[in-house]
């Protein structure tokens, strides 16, 4: 467990979108009629994106009034769930996996830039680019160690990746989601070891390879 | 070593397509119509002729586990829910089924939601997962679309399948505490019974499966029980993905045959251990709620549950942390006593009390700043929260630590030794000056 509180200031009030009210509306059909507490997670996740990636008070209030829960029990949740940030973070914030897994491939060098570059957790940079903050393991085991920037993985990471990956966000540049070190999944680096009868040894070659489906968005329809 | 053609992840590395038409290529929704027509009770005797064990930690046997649902009542509709909320650190498989393979899970859940009698399907991954839950989302829109699942599809019986998730608590991949997090509120486990099979999602008959349980179902379906039942070891039947991570020369997922030697796992796949053979140290076997191995029992042990469980140990969900003797093994299994403490939901107080207060203690001994006695309470300690929880996030945070005591006890003693040394030379120093 650990403590978590509402930010101290605080803005005067919290309005969702109408493309998110819609977009909320279709999340509670999908659960049974008198139910809609079930949507309360989604609700504050969107509320958190629309809000600058942390969730004020008035956010939590507005999901309790249109879920027809009282006011404490969305705050609970609000507090349980670590995903939601209670103060401002950075427009690009860090969530960095410290987990053992990670630590034994070298999470330790990424903790030391982040401090020499960003300073403490949860401290926003003065320009308003970074934050950042150790979390327990993201899933990503087999492309340790990683960072997970707002709703990317960046995977497969070492200071000299990392640092550049920092540089570009900071300069405003393109940067490559995913493994940073050519793998494009959790694949063996340097050839496939199993699946070669149908992707060759690079997996591009062989006959179910599909290198344009396998580089798609995570929706391309949307 | 695992054939391709018996592998049931054929894109497990998403170099194929991962949509409806490249996963119909693969074989998926193949005569699925077929299957379901063949009956319930077909279905259940051959999910229980496959012998596969549950895959998201338990091993307790899928098709019994389907077998315990009431017959369906019109007035309380039956669940399947899918546990995507992956997050035992090591774990890192259903990830590539979700985005790299989603409609064999989305199959999965129609057979699985058919055998028990389920109207609908909720898939709760873990909030992180986002790009997972797109894909995911965008493969169950795809199935909608082709009319494979919904209210009338072509496949005779209405089912939904919902897309679900989380936001960042561990302790929602306990099923109860993911049920409770479904309904809307803080992930707490229940006290069972009763059992989810009787009252679950919303008061209803509920089944929660892991998300490689469902998507392997299809394959065993179409290929038989038996086909399914002839790799591994008796009673550890089966194909299983492991995530392999830490110090091997190439970490990486891959579907093998169970019951694999540790050793041929990793030569064949992960290309050895960083520094060789001799390097090695120790390895937690399934995930890091297992105790962890020492190198010499390991190396020929073969990967599946009863092997494991001999060595006090277990396969959990098969995500083998390798650690090569460059490892600050106290501090490694200090690391996991975090997490434990962070992730303790706060309802027990043997846990919550007890996981801060093994940290502490744990931290102390990566310094060595610690008396030898202490080691033993330590144990004691660990043994006093497992077991005496509802949930067995109590077990999982003791066992690590009890792991490390049986197996380095030598080296947390010679770290407390190295620490009194220094600290009384450090003293002499200070009195000097």
């Amino acid at each position: 467990m650990s403590v978590r509180r509402l930010a101290e200031k605080q803005p005067e009030s919290f309005e969702f979108t109408p493309e998110n009210r819609a977009w909320l509306d279709a999340q509670i059909a999908k659960y049974p009629p008198g139910r809609q507490a079930s949507a309360v997670i989604p609700a504050l996740w969107q509320a958190q994106k629309q809000h600058d990636y942390w969730l004020p008070q008035k956010a939590i209030e507005k999901v309790a009034d249109l879920l027809g829960m009282p006011y404490i029990r969305v705050l609970e949740i609000a507090t349980f769930y670590t995903m939601f940030n209670l103060e401002p973070v950075g427009k690009y914030f860090i969530q960095l996996c410290g987990t053992t897994p990670c630590m034994l491939r070298g999470s330790d060098d990424l903790i030391r830039i982040c401090e020499e570059r960003i300073g403490e957790q949860r401290h926003v940079t003065a320009d308003g680019l970074f934050s950042w903050l150790e979390v327990e393991c993201l899933g990503a085991c087999c492309n340790a160690p990683m960072v997970q920037i707002n709703d990317d993985y960046f995977e497969d990471l070492d200071a000299a990746t990392f640092t550049k990956l920092l540089d570009d966000l900071a300069a405003g540049r393109p940067v490559h989601i995913g493994p940073q070190n050519g793998r494009l999944r959790s694949e063996p680096l340097g050839g496939l070891t199993a699946l070669t009868d149908f992707y060759g040894a690079d997996g591009k070659s062989g006959p179910l390879s599909d290198m344009q489906a396998a580089l798609q968005p995570a929706n391309p329809a949307k | 070593m695992l054939q391709d053609k018996d592998r049931i992840f054929q894109n497990l590395y998403g170099y194929g397509d991962w949509g409806l038409e490249g996963a119909r290529k693969r074989g998926a929704w193949d005569n699925t119509k077929g299957l379901l027509e063949k009956g319930k009770d077909w279905i259940i005797s051959e999910m229980k002729a496959s012998g596969l064990r549950g895959r998201g930690g338990a091993g307790f046997p899928t098709g019994l586990k389907w077998s315990f649902m009431p017959k369906p009542d019109p007035a309380r509709p039956s669940y399947l829910v899918v546990n995507a909320d992956e997050s035992e650190p090591g774990t890192c498989k259903d990830r590539e089924i979700m985005r790299n393979d989603p409609h064999l899970l989305v199959e999965g859940c129609i057979i699985a939601g058919f055998a028990m009698g389920a109207s609908a399907a909720y898939i709760y991954l873990r909030g992180e997962f986002i790009f997972e839950r797109e894909r995911l989302q965008a493969a169950v829109d795809q199935a909608y679309a082709a009319n494979l699942v919904g209210q009338n599809n072509i496949h005779g019986y209405p089912f939904e399948v919902y897309v679900h998730h989380g936001a960042g608590a561990y302790i929602c991949g306990e099923e109860t505490a993911l049920l409770e997090s479904l309904e809307g509120k803080k992930g707490m486990p229940r006290l069972k019974p009763p059992f989810p099979a009787n009252m679950g999602l919303y008061g209803c008959p509920t089944t929660v499966n892991n998300v490689e349980s469902i998507a392997v179902a299809p394959t065993i379906l179409r290929r038989g029980g038996a086909w399914f039942a002839g790799f591994g070891a008796k009673n550890n039947a089966g194909t299983k993905l492991f995530s392999i991570s830490g110090h091997v020369n190439k970490p990486c997922n891959v579907e093998e045959a169970m019951s694999i030697p540790f050793r041929e796992l990793i030569e064949k796949h992960c290309g050895g251990i960083r520094g060789g053979w001799d390097n090695l140290l120790a390895v937690i076997p399934g995930g890091s709620s297992v105790r962890c191995v020492p190198a010499q029992d390991i190396i020929d042990c073969p990967m599946d549950f009863d092997s494991l469980s001999k060595l006090k140990s277990g396969l959990g969900t098969a995500a083998v942390i390798v650690m090569d003797k460059s490892t600050d093994i106290i501090r490694a299994i200090a690391r996991l006593s975090h997490f434990y403490k962070h992730e303790s939901c706060g309802q027990c107080t043997p846990c919550r009390e007890g996981t801060g207060w093994m940290y502490r203690v744990m931290q102390r001994m990566v310094e060595g700043r610690a008396q030898k006695k202490e080691i033993d309470m330590l144990f004691d300690v660990s043994k006093q929260i497992e077991g005496h929880t509802i949930c067995a996030l109590g077990d999982a945070a003791a066992w690590p630590v009890q792991g490390l005591i049986t197996h380095f006890r030598p080296v947390i003693e010679a770290r407390i030794d190295s620490y009194t040394a220094r600290a009384d030379k450090d003293a002499v120093k200070v009195a000097a000056q």
